[in-house]
């Protein structure tokens, strides 16, 4: 099947109330090239065996509170692939959610950096000890603060696709979010504002769909055919995607991007995902049974199209099992943050109390 | 002698024009109307955004983010409630990343009573603002310190609330700011011509800026003694400032009472130090504001005097700040009897310097 036709699938899915099932089958052959294929298969064990070592640590009580995006992988390192990784608007802003540590990791984030975060210790490059994991933070690559303030990324893309559409260039504004937080105002703001015929904006707007605000249905949650309808509504260009597929979702984010880039208006992605491990440590961290394991999938395609093998797979994965169980040893010996510096930073370069 | 809202609009066309401010936005900012309290006229980087708070402070945020400087207004600070978390979250941008990032930005509204409001176009800020850390918070009491304050908050790289007394938009001060027509009516009237903007079609117009505007800035965290005194220590800010002022000069021939007055200027970080010397001075001290009198600010300011000057003071500590009522009400009895007036300033000042310890 060729890329045509893999896009035309999803347009099809687009058309349906979706469903998270995957749409290629370990028959279709890959569009994406054999190097490609195993850099992005490296990126998604490498995440989801991270996401695997937060959850340890925190129910080891080395973390207080996890939250994370496994289930996410076949979307996410795509997307962080191929954006403009660097500092100002010449480069992509990323307004992202707490499930984007594949997105981090595609970009170059080293994964002891999570688990410092994950253990709140001094050296977590992210927040100092200050923040829950997976809440990066990364002024030289353009990655906003994480909140935990569900949606308000979607007001602050806005700002930063406002300064790059008066600068020029091809830079864009990436944000992401759940399905369940479309429901808040700030993403309505965000389609008013991206979309105005006075000033269009070059945002790539997404929604990863996976059927849950915490512990409730999306059926009682939002109740329009697709979230990429409320888009069309605005005239936005939008797309659905099953983001369980690494290659359709590789294709989709392209061709959005290169739209993006060239015509400097918004696209928006509907990313229809799983959800592994439920929505975080509150709801116990253990694997969901049932939904459809994107690295499975990629797995399962990968050998039926001979481009890597079992053993090969495996032993990556087991690789990195080992690598981060001997980081998390060594982030516990790590020192916390001094209880004097709690006033630091609270203006720009202050260090101490201030009044 | 520019009003309080034409320094306003100076400031921000020097910003614009120096500092490097590339938006200044909001509700009806931008051209025909340049704001509702005309603060925003003739400025070349103006623009009207969606009727969406929300937007405007996330926005401006994101603008920020990507090193630009911007100016966002919240038309009347009664609207600028629903967007609080995203206040918290420009205020501990810095903090949460750890120094990472840091937000320039300036938001400026509108407050306070003084217009006959009503419900909605009077409420303060100050009380709830001083509640989120991460800002500076400003609030002049008359043009140039506008003037300054503005400039201050557009160079500074933290982000800064400008609460804009609306009852003093109109009011000229007597000080010159750097740059501006004569201090004269001639001056006053050479002004208007050149940059208020006319009645009618507006579609050709363009301001005449002053050529002279500098970049004259009151450095944030400074207050400023109005009026010297040895009695009483009057700290106060925005419309109630030049209240405590003439309260304090009245009592001075009629009650032969000597007040000093302190405009704090920067609510916060405020200036304790300025605060603590006049009172060591003074022994007794009041604070006068006009918001919401429980968890007012002044509450605070209080407790640190408790705390630090406990033992130094003659009299107690008092708190003159508008009545805790949901809104306040539109008849001229009501707004007078919800948020301090002249004869509410005299009587504090007599009860206070009366007291003995």
């Amino acid at each position: 099947m060729g890329k045509n036709a893999t896009l035309k699938k999803s347009n099809e899915l687009s058309s349906t109330q979706g469903g998270l099932k995957s749409v290629n089958t370990s028959n279709d052959e890959f569009q994406i090239k054999k190097d490609v294929l195993e850099k992005i298969y490296d990126s998604m064990a490498k995440a989801r065996m991270l996401e695997e070592r937060l959850i340890k640590m925190y129910k080891q009580s080395d973390g207080y509170f996890w939250i994370g995006g496994p289930g996410e992988e076949a979307f996410n390192i795509p997307l962080g692939m191929l954006l403009k990784k660097g500092q100002g608007k010449d480069y992509d802003y990323l307004h992202l959610h707490y499930r984007s540590s594949a997105i981090l990791l595609a970009m170059g984030a080293q994964p002891v950096d999570s688990l410092r975060q994950m253990k709140n210790t001094a050296l977590d490059p992210y927040s100092g000890g200050r923040n829950f994991s997976n809440h990066y933070s990364v002024y030289d690559w353009n990655v906003i603060p994480v909140a935990s303030t569900i949606e308000t990324q979607y007001q602050t893309a806005i700002g930063t696709a406002i300064a790059q559409k008066r600068h020029g260039g091809d830079g864009i504004t990436i944000v992401n979010g759940g399905d369940a937080g479309t429901a808040e105002g700030d993403f309505a703001s965000c389609l008013v504002w991206a979309s105005r015929p006075a000033n269009p904006l070059p945002m790539l707007i997404i929604v990863t769909n996976n059927g849950f605000g915490i512990s409730t249905p999306s059926q009682g949650q939002h109740g329009e055919k697709t979230i990429a309808d409320r888009a069309k509504a605005f005239g936005i260009q939008s797309k659905v995607v099953n983001g369980n597929d690494v290659e359709e979702s590789y294709f989709a984010i392209k061709e959005a991007m290169d739209y993006i880039r060239k015509e400097r208006k918004p696209y928006f992605i509907e990313s229809q995902v799983s959800r592994l491990f439920g929505h975080s440590s509150a709801s116990g961290a253990n694997f969901v049974s049932g939904e459809v394991d994107c690295l499975n999938e990629f797995e399962k395609r990968l050998v039926a199209q001979k481009v890597m093998t079992e053993s090969q797979m495996k032993k990556i994965k087991a690789d990195y099992e080992k690598e981060f169980l001997a980081l998390a040893q060594q982030v516990k010996t790590e020192p916390m943050p001094d209880p004097s510096t709690i006033y630091d930073y609270t203006y720009w370069n202050q260090k101490g109390k201030y009044w | 002698m520019a009003t309080m809202v034409q320094a306003i609009r100076m400031a921000l066309h020097y910003g614009e024009k120096h500092l490097g401010v590339k938006d200044i936005f909001g509700e009806d900012v931008g051209p025909p109307l340049g704001g509702v309290f005309t603060a925003t006229q003739g400025l070349e980087t103006t623009w009207n955004s969606p009727l969406d708070e929300r937007g405007i402070i996330g926005a401006a945020m994101g603008i920020a983010y990507a090193g630009d400087r911007c100016v966002a207004e919240i038309q009347f600070c009664d609207y600028i409630y629903n967007t609080i978390d995203l206040l918290k979250l420009a205020g501990n941008a810095c903090w949460s990343s750890h120094g990472d990032w840091s937000v320039p930005l300036t938001v400026m509204t509108p407050v306070g009573s003084g217009i006959r409001g009503s419900i909605y176009h009077s409420h303060s800020f100050d009380a709830t603002m001083t509640h989120i850390p991460g800002w500076k918070i400003v609030m002049p009491s008359n043009p140039l310190d506008a003037y300054g304050l503005m400039i201050s908050c557009i160079e500074d790289p933290n982000p800064c609330m400008y609460l804009k007394p609306k009852a003093l938009l109109r009011v000229r001060g007597e000080e010159g700011i750097p740059g501006e027509p004569p201090l004269t009516k001639e001056g006053q009237k050479q002004l208007s011509q050149m940059i208020d903007a006319p009645l009618g079609d507006r579609s050709q117009w363009k301001a005449k800026w002053p050529e002279g505007l500098t970049n004259y800035a009151i450095p944030l965290g400074k207050g400023k003694i109005v009026r010297e005194g040895t009695q009483l220590t009057v700290v106060s800010y925005g419309r109630t400032l030049p209240v405590c002022k003439k309260a304090a000069d009245d009592l001075a021939q009629s009650h032969g009472i000597d007040v000093e007055v302190i405009d704090l200027r920067t609510l916060w970080p405020y200036d304790w130090e300025l605060i603590k010397e006049s009172i060591l001075k003074t022994r007794k001290v009041i604070y006068v504001n006009e918001d919401t009198e429980v968890t007012n600010f002044g509450e605070h300011l209080i407790r640190r005097t408790v705390e630090e000057l406990f033992y130094e003071l003659e009299a107690r500590p008092k708190l003159l700040a508008g009545a805790f009522t949901p809104g306040i009400g539109l008849a001229d009895p009501l707004e007078m009897a919800s948020v301090p007036q002249l004869n509410h300033v005299k009587d504090a000042m007599i009860e206070v310097s009366q007291e003995t310890a």
